[in-house]
């Protein structure tokens, strides 16, 4: 076993921990953080600023009776939550979040700090998230309920409404990164070679993130993002007032749970690849790329921080505001998009 | 790591073809026979992959490209055809809609 | 690699065609398509194995799950006889199953018999904007034609499937 070999096997184990406590830092980051914006303090007493939480919570809901109805396919009640989460970790398998690290020189030459570096990786992130909608919506129909079922698939109808947009704008992005706007365009779909062409500045002062070349292209993408990943203002489906829980009403305990970091790893995925496309990934002043993971971190927890703001302060879209939003508003948008993005690199070539 | 001869895509690209077949033959559920009508345009889309990567062109792919979406096209109006018999006669067995009066 | 993928495509789409439930039958074909992905991965063409997923995997079979869900899909012939398995009743399902099987012989005696007539050559991999630029050129009538064609099969959907005497 080489220590390179070594090195990615311990690195890929690192990503899946990582995205576990992540989905948990989650949990309690926006129960404080909803609390701040609503003038309360939230979860202060279980640790040190009730950093604890999220694991009292997983142990109370261990210990909770696992419920099946008798009604429900068993095989595809049982298997819905496990391809809600496989996708939502799957996704983070192709995004990069550090640049070349030689882990203070134990290893011969660097390794990226990425699982797998494939030529398509924008692809392959889209092709990822659109099979979790299958989860869903396998939830939904095997708990042989109406709410689920309602919800399952009016949660599932406004993921792929909502995909479209998400594609456009990648693919805006994608000719970005291989235009004149790059730092070195590549004709490659690979993350890695577009955050590499965010690297240096412009003018000595703007960094050369893609945001400045397409803010609308990254609103979009955000927009559909939070979308995909049924939050609000978008999460009708599981809107506790309208639908009782939507998809998830008749599951508990451990499936339940499943549900939620699924959800909550796809918000960490969707911020991370909004960070690695438009945002620069891990370039930034002052400290050399071996550490630039820091910035990246930094850039991931902001757009977090925007989506856990955005919950709650927005009120919800109704369901059919938000296809309608989503079909003729932001497809549109995200279609002028591309083709504006398209005529620009044409002149600017 | 050797690949595998093209002649073993081919033979699977036929055995999954057959299989395909005998699914429209034999079921007799209209949304089962729409399916083996993909699982026959995906052995075709293998064959055609397979043969572009013999003659080291991109030709295959393009033309699965075309067959994709085709197999898209056909599948939504199939689809949208399947409901609407399903809603005059309320049963998905294609022997149920024998007479040509509607 | 090749022989586990294979045996994945296979065995899920025999089970697509045997099983009654027609839910389980499109996951099934769900995850004959994931092997398929991966063949093609293997055949160099990664940009095709993508494709497959985001198209195939990820929305036809949707619209079939959809269809599947809405209609409340029966199991299968409840004016036939139950007990027996659809592909072991007689008249002309077993027909149409044995001439399957002789197709499949047939093929296979053809394809060993011209053996060696072609090998995997040394091409290179193409890549994503190799395509891209044959699409554009050699294929873009093609291309084009394609682009009426998606519209006129949603028109036609979205008529086919309106509620008579609903405007």
């Amino acid at each position: 076993m080489t220590p390179l070999l070594f090195a990615q096997i311990v690195l890929t184990l690192f990503v899946f921990i990582a995205l576990l406590h992540s989905a948990a830092g989650m949990v309690w980051f926006e129960r404080r953080l909803a609390a701040l914006l609503q003038q309360r303090f939230g979860p202060t007493r279980v640790g040190w600023q009730g950093l604890l939480q999220p694991f009292a919570d997983v142990i109370k809901l261990m210990f909770k009776e696992e419920l099946r109805p008798k009604a429900a396919d068993a095989l595809l009640f049982a298997l819905a939550p496990v391809i809600s989460a496989t996708c939502a970790f799957a996704a983070f398998a192709v995004v990069p979040f550090g640049g070349t690290t030689t882990l203070l020189g134990l290893l011969p030459e660097g390794i990226r700090l990425q699982v797998a570096d494939v030529n398509v990786a924008i692809l392959v992130v889209f092709a990822i998230s659109s099979m979790s909608v299958y989860g869903i919506v396998l939830a939904g129909w095997s708990s042989n309920s109406k709410y689920s079922l309602l919800g399952g698939l009016r949660s599932s109808a406004q993921m792929i409404s909502y995909e479209l947009s998400y594609g456009m704008a990648l693919a805006s992005v994608l000719l970005v990164a291989t235009s004149a706007a790059s730092a070195t365009p590549v004709d490659s779909m690979s993350l890695t070679s577009i955050v590499n062409g965010q690297d240096g500045t412009w003018l000595h002062v703007i960094p050369r993130w893609f945001i400045f070349v397409q803010p609308i292209g990254f609103l979009i993408f955000l927009t559909a993002g939070i979308a995909e990943t049924n939050r609000a203002p978008f999460d009708f489906p599981e809107a506790e007032q309208e639908l009782v829980a939507g998809y998830h009403t008749e599951y508990s305990s451990m499936s339940f749970a499943m549900f939620f970091l699924a959800e909550y790893v796809n918000m960490v995925t969707v911020s991370a690849v909004a960070a690695d496309l438009f945002l620069g990934g891990w370039h930034g002043p002052l400290l050399p790329e071996s550490l630039g993971w820091i910035w990246f971190l930094l850039k991931v927890g902001a757009l977090l921080f925007f989506y856990v703001w955005m919950r709650w302060t927005l009120p919800r879209y109704r369901y059919d505001q938000l296809m309608a939003f989503g079909w003729k508003v932001l497809l549109p948008l995200s279609v002028v998009n591309l083709l504006a993005t398209a005529a620009g690199v044409l002149y600017f070539q | 790591m050797t690949s595998a001869p093209l002649e073993y895509y081919l033979m699977l690209s036929a055995v999954l073809f057959c299989i395909g077949t005998a699914g429209v033959f034999v079921r007799r559920n209209l949304i089962t026979i729409l399916l083996s009508i993909e699982i026959m345009l995906n052995a075709v889309n293998l064959a055609f992959v397979a043969f572009g990567r013999m003659h080291g062109r991109a030709d295959g792919q393009i033309i699965v490209f075309f067959v994709m979406t085709v197999a898209a096209a056909e599948a939504a109006v199939g689809l949208a055809i399947i409901i609407s018999l399903f809603r005059h006669r309320e049963s998905l067995n294609p022997d149920s809609f024998t007479e040509l009066k509607w | 690699m090749f022989y586990a993928f294979a045996a994945v495509a296979v065995i899920a789409s025999l089970l697509v065609i045997a099983q009654r439930n027609p839910i389980y039958s499109v996951l099934l074909l769900i995850a004959s398509f994931g092997a398929l992905s991966g063949l093609y991965v293997l055949l160099e063409a990664p940009f095709v194995a993508v494709i497959q997923i985001i198209v195939y995997a990820g929305a036809i079979m949707v619209l079939f799950l959809f269809v599947v869900m809405l209609l409340n899909a029966p199991h299968e012939d409840t004016d036939f006889d139950e007990r027996t398995h659809p592909l072991l009743r007689p008249g002309p399902m077993r027909l149409g199953g044995l001439l399957a099987v002789a197709l499949v012989l047939e093929l296979i005696w053809a394809l060993s018999v011209g053996a060696g007539a072609g090998r995997f050559g040394i091409g290179a991999a193409t890549s994503v904007a190799a395509i891209g630029r044959m699409l554009f050129t050699d294929y873009a009538f093609a291309f084009e034609v394609t682009s009426v064609l998606i519209l006129v099969a949603m028109v036609g959907a979205v008529v086919l499937a309106r509620k008579e005497g609903a405007r």
